[in-house]
């Protein structure tokens, strides 16, 4: 991974529309390949089940399943400086589904916010690194742990940014079991009447909450019709294919006077045979075996 | 006392003065932006001011985000609808964060009247100041309402400001200047002392005034900033008058008569009565309401006769 942290400039090519002609001042030396970030996301695998292991509790499913996207957004898309967390002109990143933290804390240590060593200090007395994200985490933007609330901060972030006449866009990370919480659809309503093509929604449609398949504790189909009915731009993707969510984002950059919303599908627990579309593994963490055998899993992915 | 006025008209107004200065200065409404004297800003800044409709939470998520980016959001809605119902994203996003963010509540207590019990917010307080790092402030009258938005808009952090619906009595002249943090003396005396906030100041007022002429001296503070509280205050008037009454428009449990006893039991312990609701009110004149709910200044003077019988010797 090489992070520039010198404040050397590179200027938008691949993820700017017209209005992003701001220099990337921290960013990567080149941007990154498909290939790359394939290695990324292994990289913030390994990370997301060796935290949840030494912290002996967590969510690596939902952790998981969010890789990639995760991983496109700060090697890839998100301009921000990891030498300085609260430089107003970044792009945000908001953990709307705030435990999984875990694939947050891989992104921003590799990126450079904090020591990749921290990472097992994860859900641990004087940590940095809360069991849902908190504020206080270098490059944690909003804090959570209570679904539901952040696409509305995004929707704060994002009218900030208009009146202040920044570039700066917004990408807000929901479960789509969140998506049973009244207030998605409240801010959802909001961010369309409000316009806002500064900010973006990516559902990990993973289809496990917490207890159960999503299909058998609330239906959320027809989803992504729901988010056009509320005047989204809205996208269907395979939310591991990179290309795809790179495209994805890069359309969403494009899309005027909407906001856009990609639905994500996704494989719960991606990457470790015994988590994926097992239920068990939304909030509970791998023991030592199946920890050894996670990781081996995750180096023979294909990259 | 001068006459009454709005409290949540002035907090409109002044908002408008406060917008000029302040370019960060942003407001979030839900419908009920006329109520609040809101709109007056939302004409002046039209692109500052932001109506999401009665949809509470997202509007005080909105504003951490806001707030997160720099910008002082002011939440104006009524009392009932700013803080039970956004109560969870008051305390994630708010309060857990210690983010920038202004609730500025109108149509508090009883005294909202006709609407009912529903419209009524009597737990409004207690809820606020169970948010660490919220501040809560309940004005006495327009006059201090005015100074309380500039130092809740200038001041960093959360905080909760509790306006009326009716106009209110002005017990301040216009050379009254807010300390935030420290309660007023707004009346001398050794025998008792009335700690009260919000209308409950001036009703208090009116009770010492009775109770003078039975020879019963009274001091009354007026505890705006009800979070954090004046203890200096608290135990200066435990020690100097030796019974305290409290006195506020809130239920009993959880506002100021449950935080002045608090300090009190622990620090300086004396008589204390508390003046406040028992329970849920119902529709009425705001009037009728104080009568028949006991929160009269009769009632803060039975308190007091209470009180001060149960001192030593």
């Amino acid at each position: 991974m090489q992070v520039i942290d010198d404040g050397g400039a590179i200027s938008e090519t691949s993820t700017g529309g017209p209005a992003r002609t701001a220099t990337r001042e921290s960013a990567l030396r080149e941007p990154m390949s498909a290939h790359q970030l394939t290695e990324v996301a292994r990289r913030l695998r390994r990370h997301i089940v060796t935290m949840t292991a030494m912290a002996g509790s967590g969510h690596p499913g939902g952790s998981l399943s969010a890789v990639e996207i995760v991983a496109s957004l700060y090697f890839r898309v998100l301009r921000h400086r990891p030498s300085e967390p609260t430089w107003p002109a970044r792009d945000r990143f908001v953990l709307s589904k705030a435990h999984a933290c875990p694939v947050l804390y891989a992104a921003l240590a590799e990126s450079g916010y904090f020591p990749t060593t921290e990472l097992t200090t994860f859900r641990k007395i004087d940590s940095r690194l809360q069991g849902h994200a908190h504020i206080k985490t270098p490059g944690v933007e909003m804090s959570g742990g209570s679904l539901g609330q952040g696409l509305s901060f995004g929707i704060g972030t994002a009218l900030a940014a208009r009146l202040d006449g920044r570039p700066t866009r917004t990408y807000v990370l929901l479960g789509d079991g969140e998506c049973d919480e009244g207030q998605v659809w409240e801010a959802a309503m909001s961010a369309a009447h409000y316009r806002l093509d500064n900010l973006v929604a990516v559902v990990d449609r993973n289809g496990i909450q917490n207890d159960r398949f999503t299909s058998e504790v609330m239906e959320l189909e027809p989803l992504a019709a729901k988010w056009r009915a509320f005047g989204w731009h809205t996208l269907e993707i395979d939310g591991h294919d990179i290309s795809q969510v790179l495209a994805a984002l890069d359309e969403a950059t494009e899309t005027k006077l909407k906001p856009t919303a990609i639905i994500a599908k996704t494989v719960k627990g991606k990457g470790v045979s015994f988590m994926e579309n097992n239920p068990d593994f939304h909030g509970k963490a791998p023991n030592k075996e199946q920890l050894v055998q996670a990781l081996e899993e995750i180096d023979r992915l294909d990259g | 006392m001068t006459g009454t006025a709005s409290t949540r008209e002035v907090a409109g107004r002044t908002l408008v003065e406060l917008g000029r200065d302040h370019p960060d200065l942003v407001v979030l409404g839900g419908d009920l932006n006329k109520s609040t004297f809101t709109n007056l800003f939302g004409a002046a800044y039209p692109d500052r001011f932001f109506d999401f409709g009665p949809a509470e939470q997202n509007i005080v998520s909105v504003a951490a985000g806001m707030a997160a980016s720099g910008k002082v959001p002011v939440v104006s809605t009524f009392a009932v609808f700013s803080t039970a119902r956004p109560y969870d994203q008051l305390r994630v996003g708010v309060s857990q964060s210690n983010l920038n963010v202004k609730v500025v509540a109108t149509h508090a207590g009883i005294t909202t009247g006709e609407d009912g019990m529903s419209a009524h917010a009597i737990e409004d307080v207690a809820l606020m100041c169970a948010l660490p790092n919220m501040r809560v402030i309940v004005p006495a009258d327009a006059v201090e309402t005015a100074q309380v938005m500039r130092v809740v808009v200038e001041r960093q952090g959360p905080f909760y400001v509790r306006l009326s619906r009716p106009a209110t009595p002005v017990i301040h002249d216009n050379g009254f200047t807010f300390t935030f943090g420290k309660a007023e003396r707004v009346r001398e005396g050794d025998d008792a002392t009335v700690v009260a906030c919000g209308i409950m100041v001036n009703t208090a007022l009116e009770a010492a005034e009775a109770l003078a002429r039975e020879g019963v001296e009274c001091r009354v503070l007026n505890m705006a900033t009800v979070k954090p509280l004046d203890e200096d205050a608290l135990l200066s008037a435990a020690l100097d008058t030796g019974a305290v009454v409290t006195a506020e428009e809130h239920y009993v449990n959880g506002g100021l008569g449950s935080l002045v006893s608090q300090v009190l039991s622990t620090r300086a312990p004396v008589p204390v009565e508390s003046v406040a609701l028992r329970g849920y009110a119902e529709s009425g004149t705001a009037d009728e309401l104080l009568k028949k709910y006991h929160l009269s200044a009769g009632d803060v003077e039975d308190a007091v006769r209470k009180a001060v019988s149960r001192k030593d010797g």
